[in-house]
């Protein structure tokens, strides 16, 4: 069965709020809704892993020539809201059911429980050549 | 007796008590625990008292007490009867226990037409090879949790389809149920082989799991072509495994791999199996692939496979199963014995069967290869690179390509020996 990774980052749509600005009640919402979705995923037997990555004010870009000391670049970045904020790992029968799987974390509740319509990068993770016949 | 005879005996004999109990009482999961409390019973009592005269019967009327008794308070506590319960109910002594071998009735379960591909893997591993749910996690690289979930999920659609646990009753269903278990015994066996990178003792080794259940099926049914032909085909394949990879676990094809880390033991065998199947004249699928498999293991340099047999078996397995990727390999067959283009000639009708897939753009790739025309071979191992789905196949794919790049030159007739430039889980040849 293929894996795929599902993946969410910091930019929504055009004028959404940014999360820590939202009322408790939806914030809570939101949580209650990434739990119930890894639930729901887990109880499918498609969940792998789920994980939330900390804020980008402490992510780092590291790069090194292999010689010399490394040259770490700290935030804040002007592209934040490109960064990664977390991802599940996925594996299902199909790429439609992880296309579905997408559309869920997608629709995941906003400000009032308006879905908010984020857009989800997935991919398939590369594993073992395919089966033959 | 020391213990692990016993430990041997018990993993041989739980999947036939197991069967026998849901065939009885069609309740998987509470079979599975009394199988379990039995088992318990018996590492505990054996190695003191000594081996019962009948260790299968003891264990099938032990576990059928403990599921009668679980039953019972069931019964109790609802103040109603349980019908399986009472359905039919084991004689005292644990006669009437049927002198036949219940591992098949489990595996058939286990390939039950309503679960998919990967419950019936999870169950079957779990029901027949007596596997824990955290190996069989371990070896799918997926959290326990995760693949407990798969195996519940498993039995309750069996459970829900309802009344099935019954062995197929007429031929025809029986021989398309039959088709099923040996499918999932070949996933399994795939599974195990395409992912083997390297030792990894701490993952259950799933070819050889495979390997065990197919003795097995083959033990039960040993004048059935179609078992001896998918044992064969493991077996001829598996003894390539120690050649298969390199010190970093990279993958080498057929034509590159030493003949001489083939295990010669699993070979014989092998070829023992496929020939005495294919002289009982009813000829499937696994037969022919485990020849092919076959002619490719007896070859002792690369340069002595025997093509023009290789070409006439894929050409049954075609018309046999009219699977497109039979073609691609019949393709690189026809290019060994004809030349280049007649195997380009195949391939032209696939484009719309295998449109957009990798391994159409790989064989393509190989056979301009082979015709010296450099330029179009490029061009396809590197769109079959950027399609593949895996790693391994993407490295192999673009250092052939690297290397395509940097020379000019035609390619040299030593490297034109017919490997085929993707190595499959089975059969690339």
């Amino acid at each position: 069965m293929p894996k795929y990774m599902v993946m969410q980052s910091y930019s929504g749509p055009e004028g959404l709020a940014p999360l820590p600005t939202w009322s408790p009640e939806d914030i809570k919402a939101h949580i209650a809704f990434q739990y119930a979705l890894n639930a729901e995923l887990t109880e499918a037997g498609e969940l792998i892993d789920a994980q939330g990555l900390a804020g980008p004010e402490q992510a780092k870009f590291v790069t090194s020539d292999g010689v010399g000391a490394p040259v770490v670049t700290d935030g804040p970045f002007a592209e934040a809201k490109e960064l990664l904020a977390g991802y599940r790992v996925i594996e299902v029968d199909s790429e439609a059911r992880a296309i579905e799987i997408a559309a869920k974390v997608s629709a995941a509740p906003g400000p009032n429980g308006v879905p908010i319509g984020q857009s989800i990068e997935l991919r398939q993770i590369m594993g073992a050549p395919d089966v033959d016949l | 007796m020391i213990d692990h005879r016993i430990e041997g005996l018990l993993r041989e004999l739980a999947p036939q008590v197991l069967g026998v109990l849901v065939r009885r009482y069609g309740d998987f999961d509470a079979a599975e625990d009394a199988v379990q409390e039995a088992m318990i019973r018996a590492v505990r009592h054996w190695p003191v008292d000594g081996l019962p005269d009948n260790p299968r019967g003891w264990l099938i009327q032990t576990a059928v007490r403990q599921l009668t008794d679980e039953f019972r308070s069931v019964t109790a506590r609802r103040r109603r009867e349980v019908a399986v319960a009472l359905r039919e109910p084991a004689s005292p002594d644990g006669g009437g226990v049927p002198d036949r071998d219940d591992t098949l009735t489990l595996l058939f379960l286990c390939a039950h037409p309503a679960l998919t591909p990967a419950s019936s893997i999870a169950l079957t591993l779990r029901a027949v090879g007596g596997l824990s749910t955290a190996e069989i996690a371990n070896a799918f690289l997926v959290p326990e949790a995760t693949m407990a979930q798969r195996i519940s999920r498993a039995k309750q659609r069996i459970r829900s389809a309802g009344g099935t646990f019954a062995l197929p009753a007429n031929p025809a269903d029986w021989r398309e149920r039959q088709r099923s278990v040996l499918h999932v015994l070949y996933l399994i066996f795939n599974e195990g082989y395409a992912s083997s990178v390297g030792p990894d003792l701490h993952r259950v080794e799933l070819s050889g799991e495979a390997i065990r259940l197919t003795r097995m099926v083959h033990r039960l049914l040993p004048d059935d072509p179609e078992v001896s032909g998918l044992l064969a085909l493991m077996l001829l394949t598996d003894a390539r495994r120690p050649a298969r990879t390199g010190t970093d676990g990279e993958l080498i094809p057929l034509a590159e791999q030493d003949r001489t880390r083939w295990d010669r033991k699993s070979i014989v065998e092998g070829l023992v199996l496929v020939s005495d199947a294919l002289a009982r004249g009813s000829v499937g699928e696994y037969q022919l692939q485990a020849a092919i498999a076959g002619v490719h293991d007896q070859a002792v340099r690369v340069t002595d496979t025997d093509w023009a047999q290789i070409l006439t078996l894929y050409g049954l397995l075609e018309r046999m199963t009219g699977n497109p990727m039979v073609t691609l390999n019949r393709a690189v067959a026809a290019a060994m014995v004809h030349g280049p283009q007649a195997g380009l000639s195949l391939l032209e009708p696939l484009d719309e069967q295998l449109a957009g897939h990798y391994r159409l753009d790989a064989v393509r790739g190989h056979l301009y290869e082979l015709a010296g025309d450099t330029e179009r071979a490029l061009v396809h191992y590197r769109a079959a690179a950027n399609r593949t789905t895996s790693l391994p196949e993407q490295n192999y794919l673009r250092i052939k390509a690297a290397h395509l790049s940097v020379s000019t030159a035609p390619v040299p007739a030593a490297e034109a020996t017919g490997a085929v430039p993707v190595p499959d889980p089975i059969e690339p040849d």
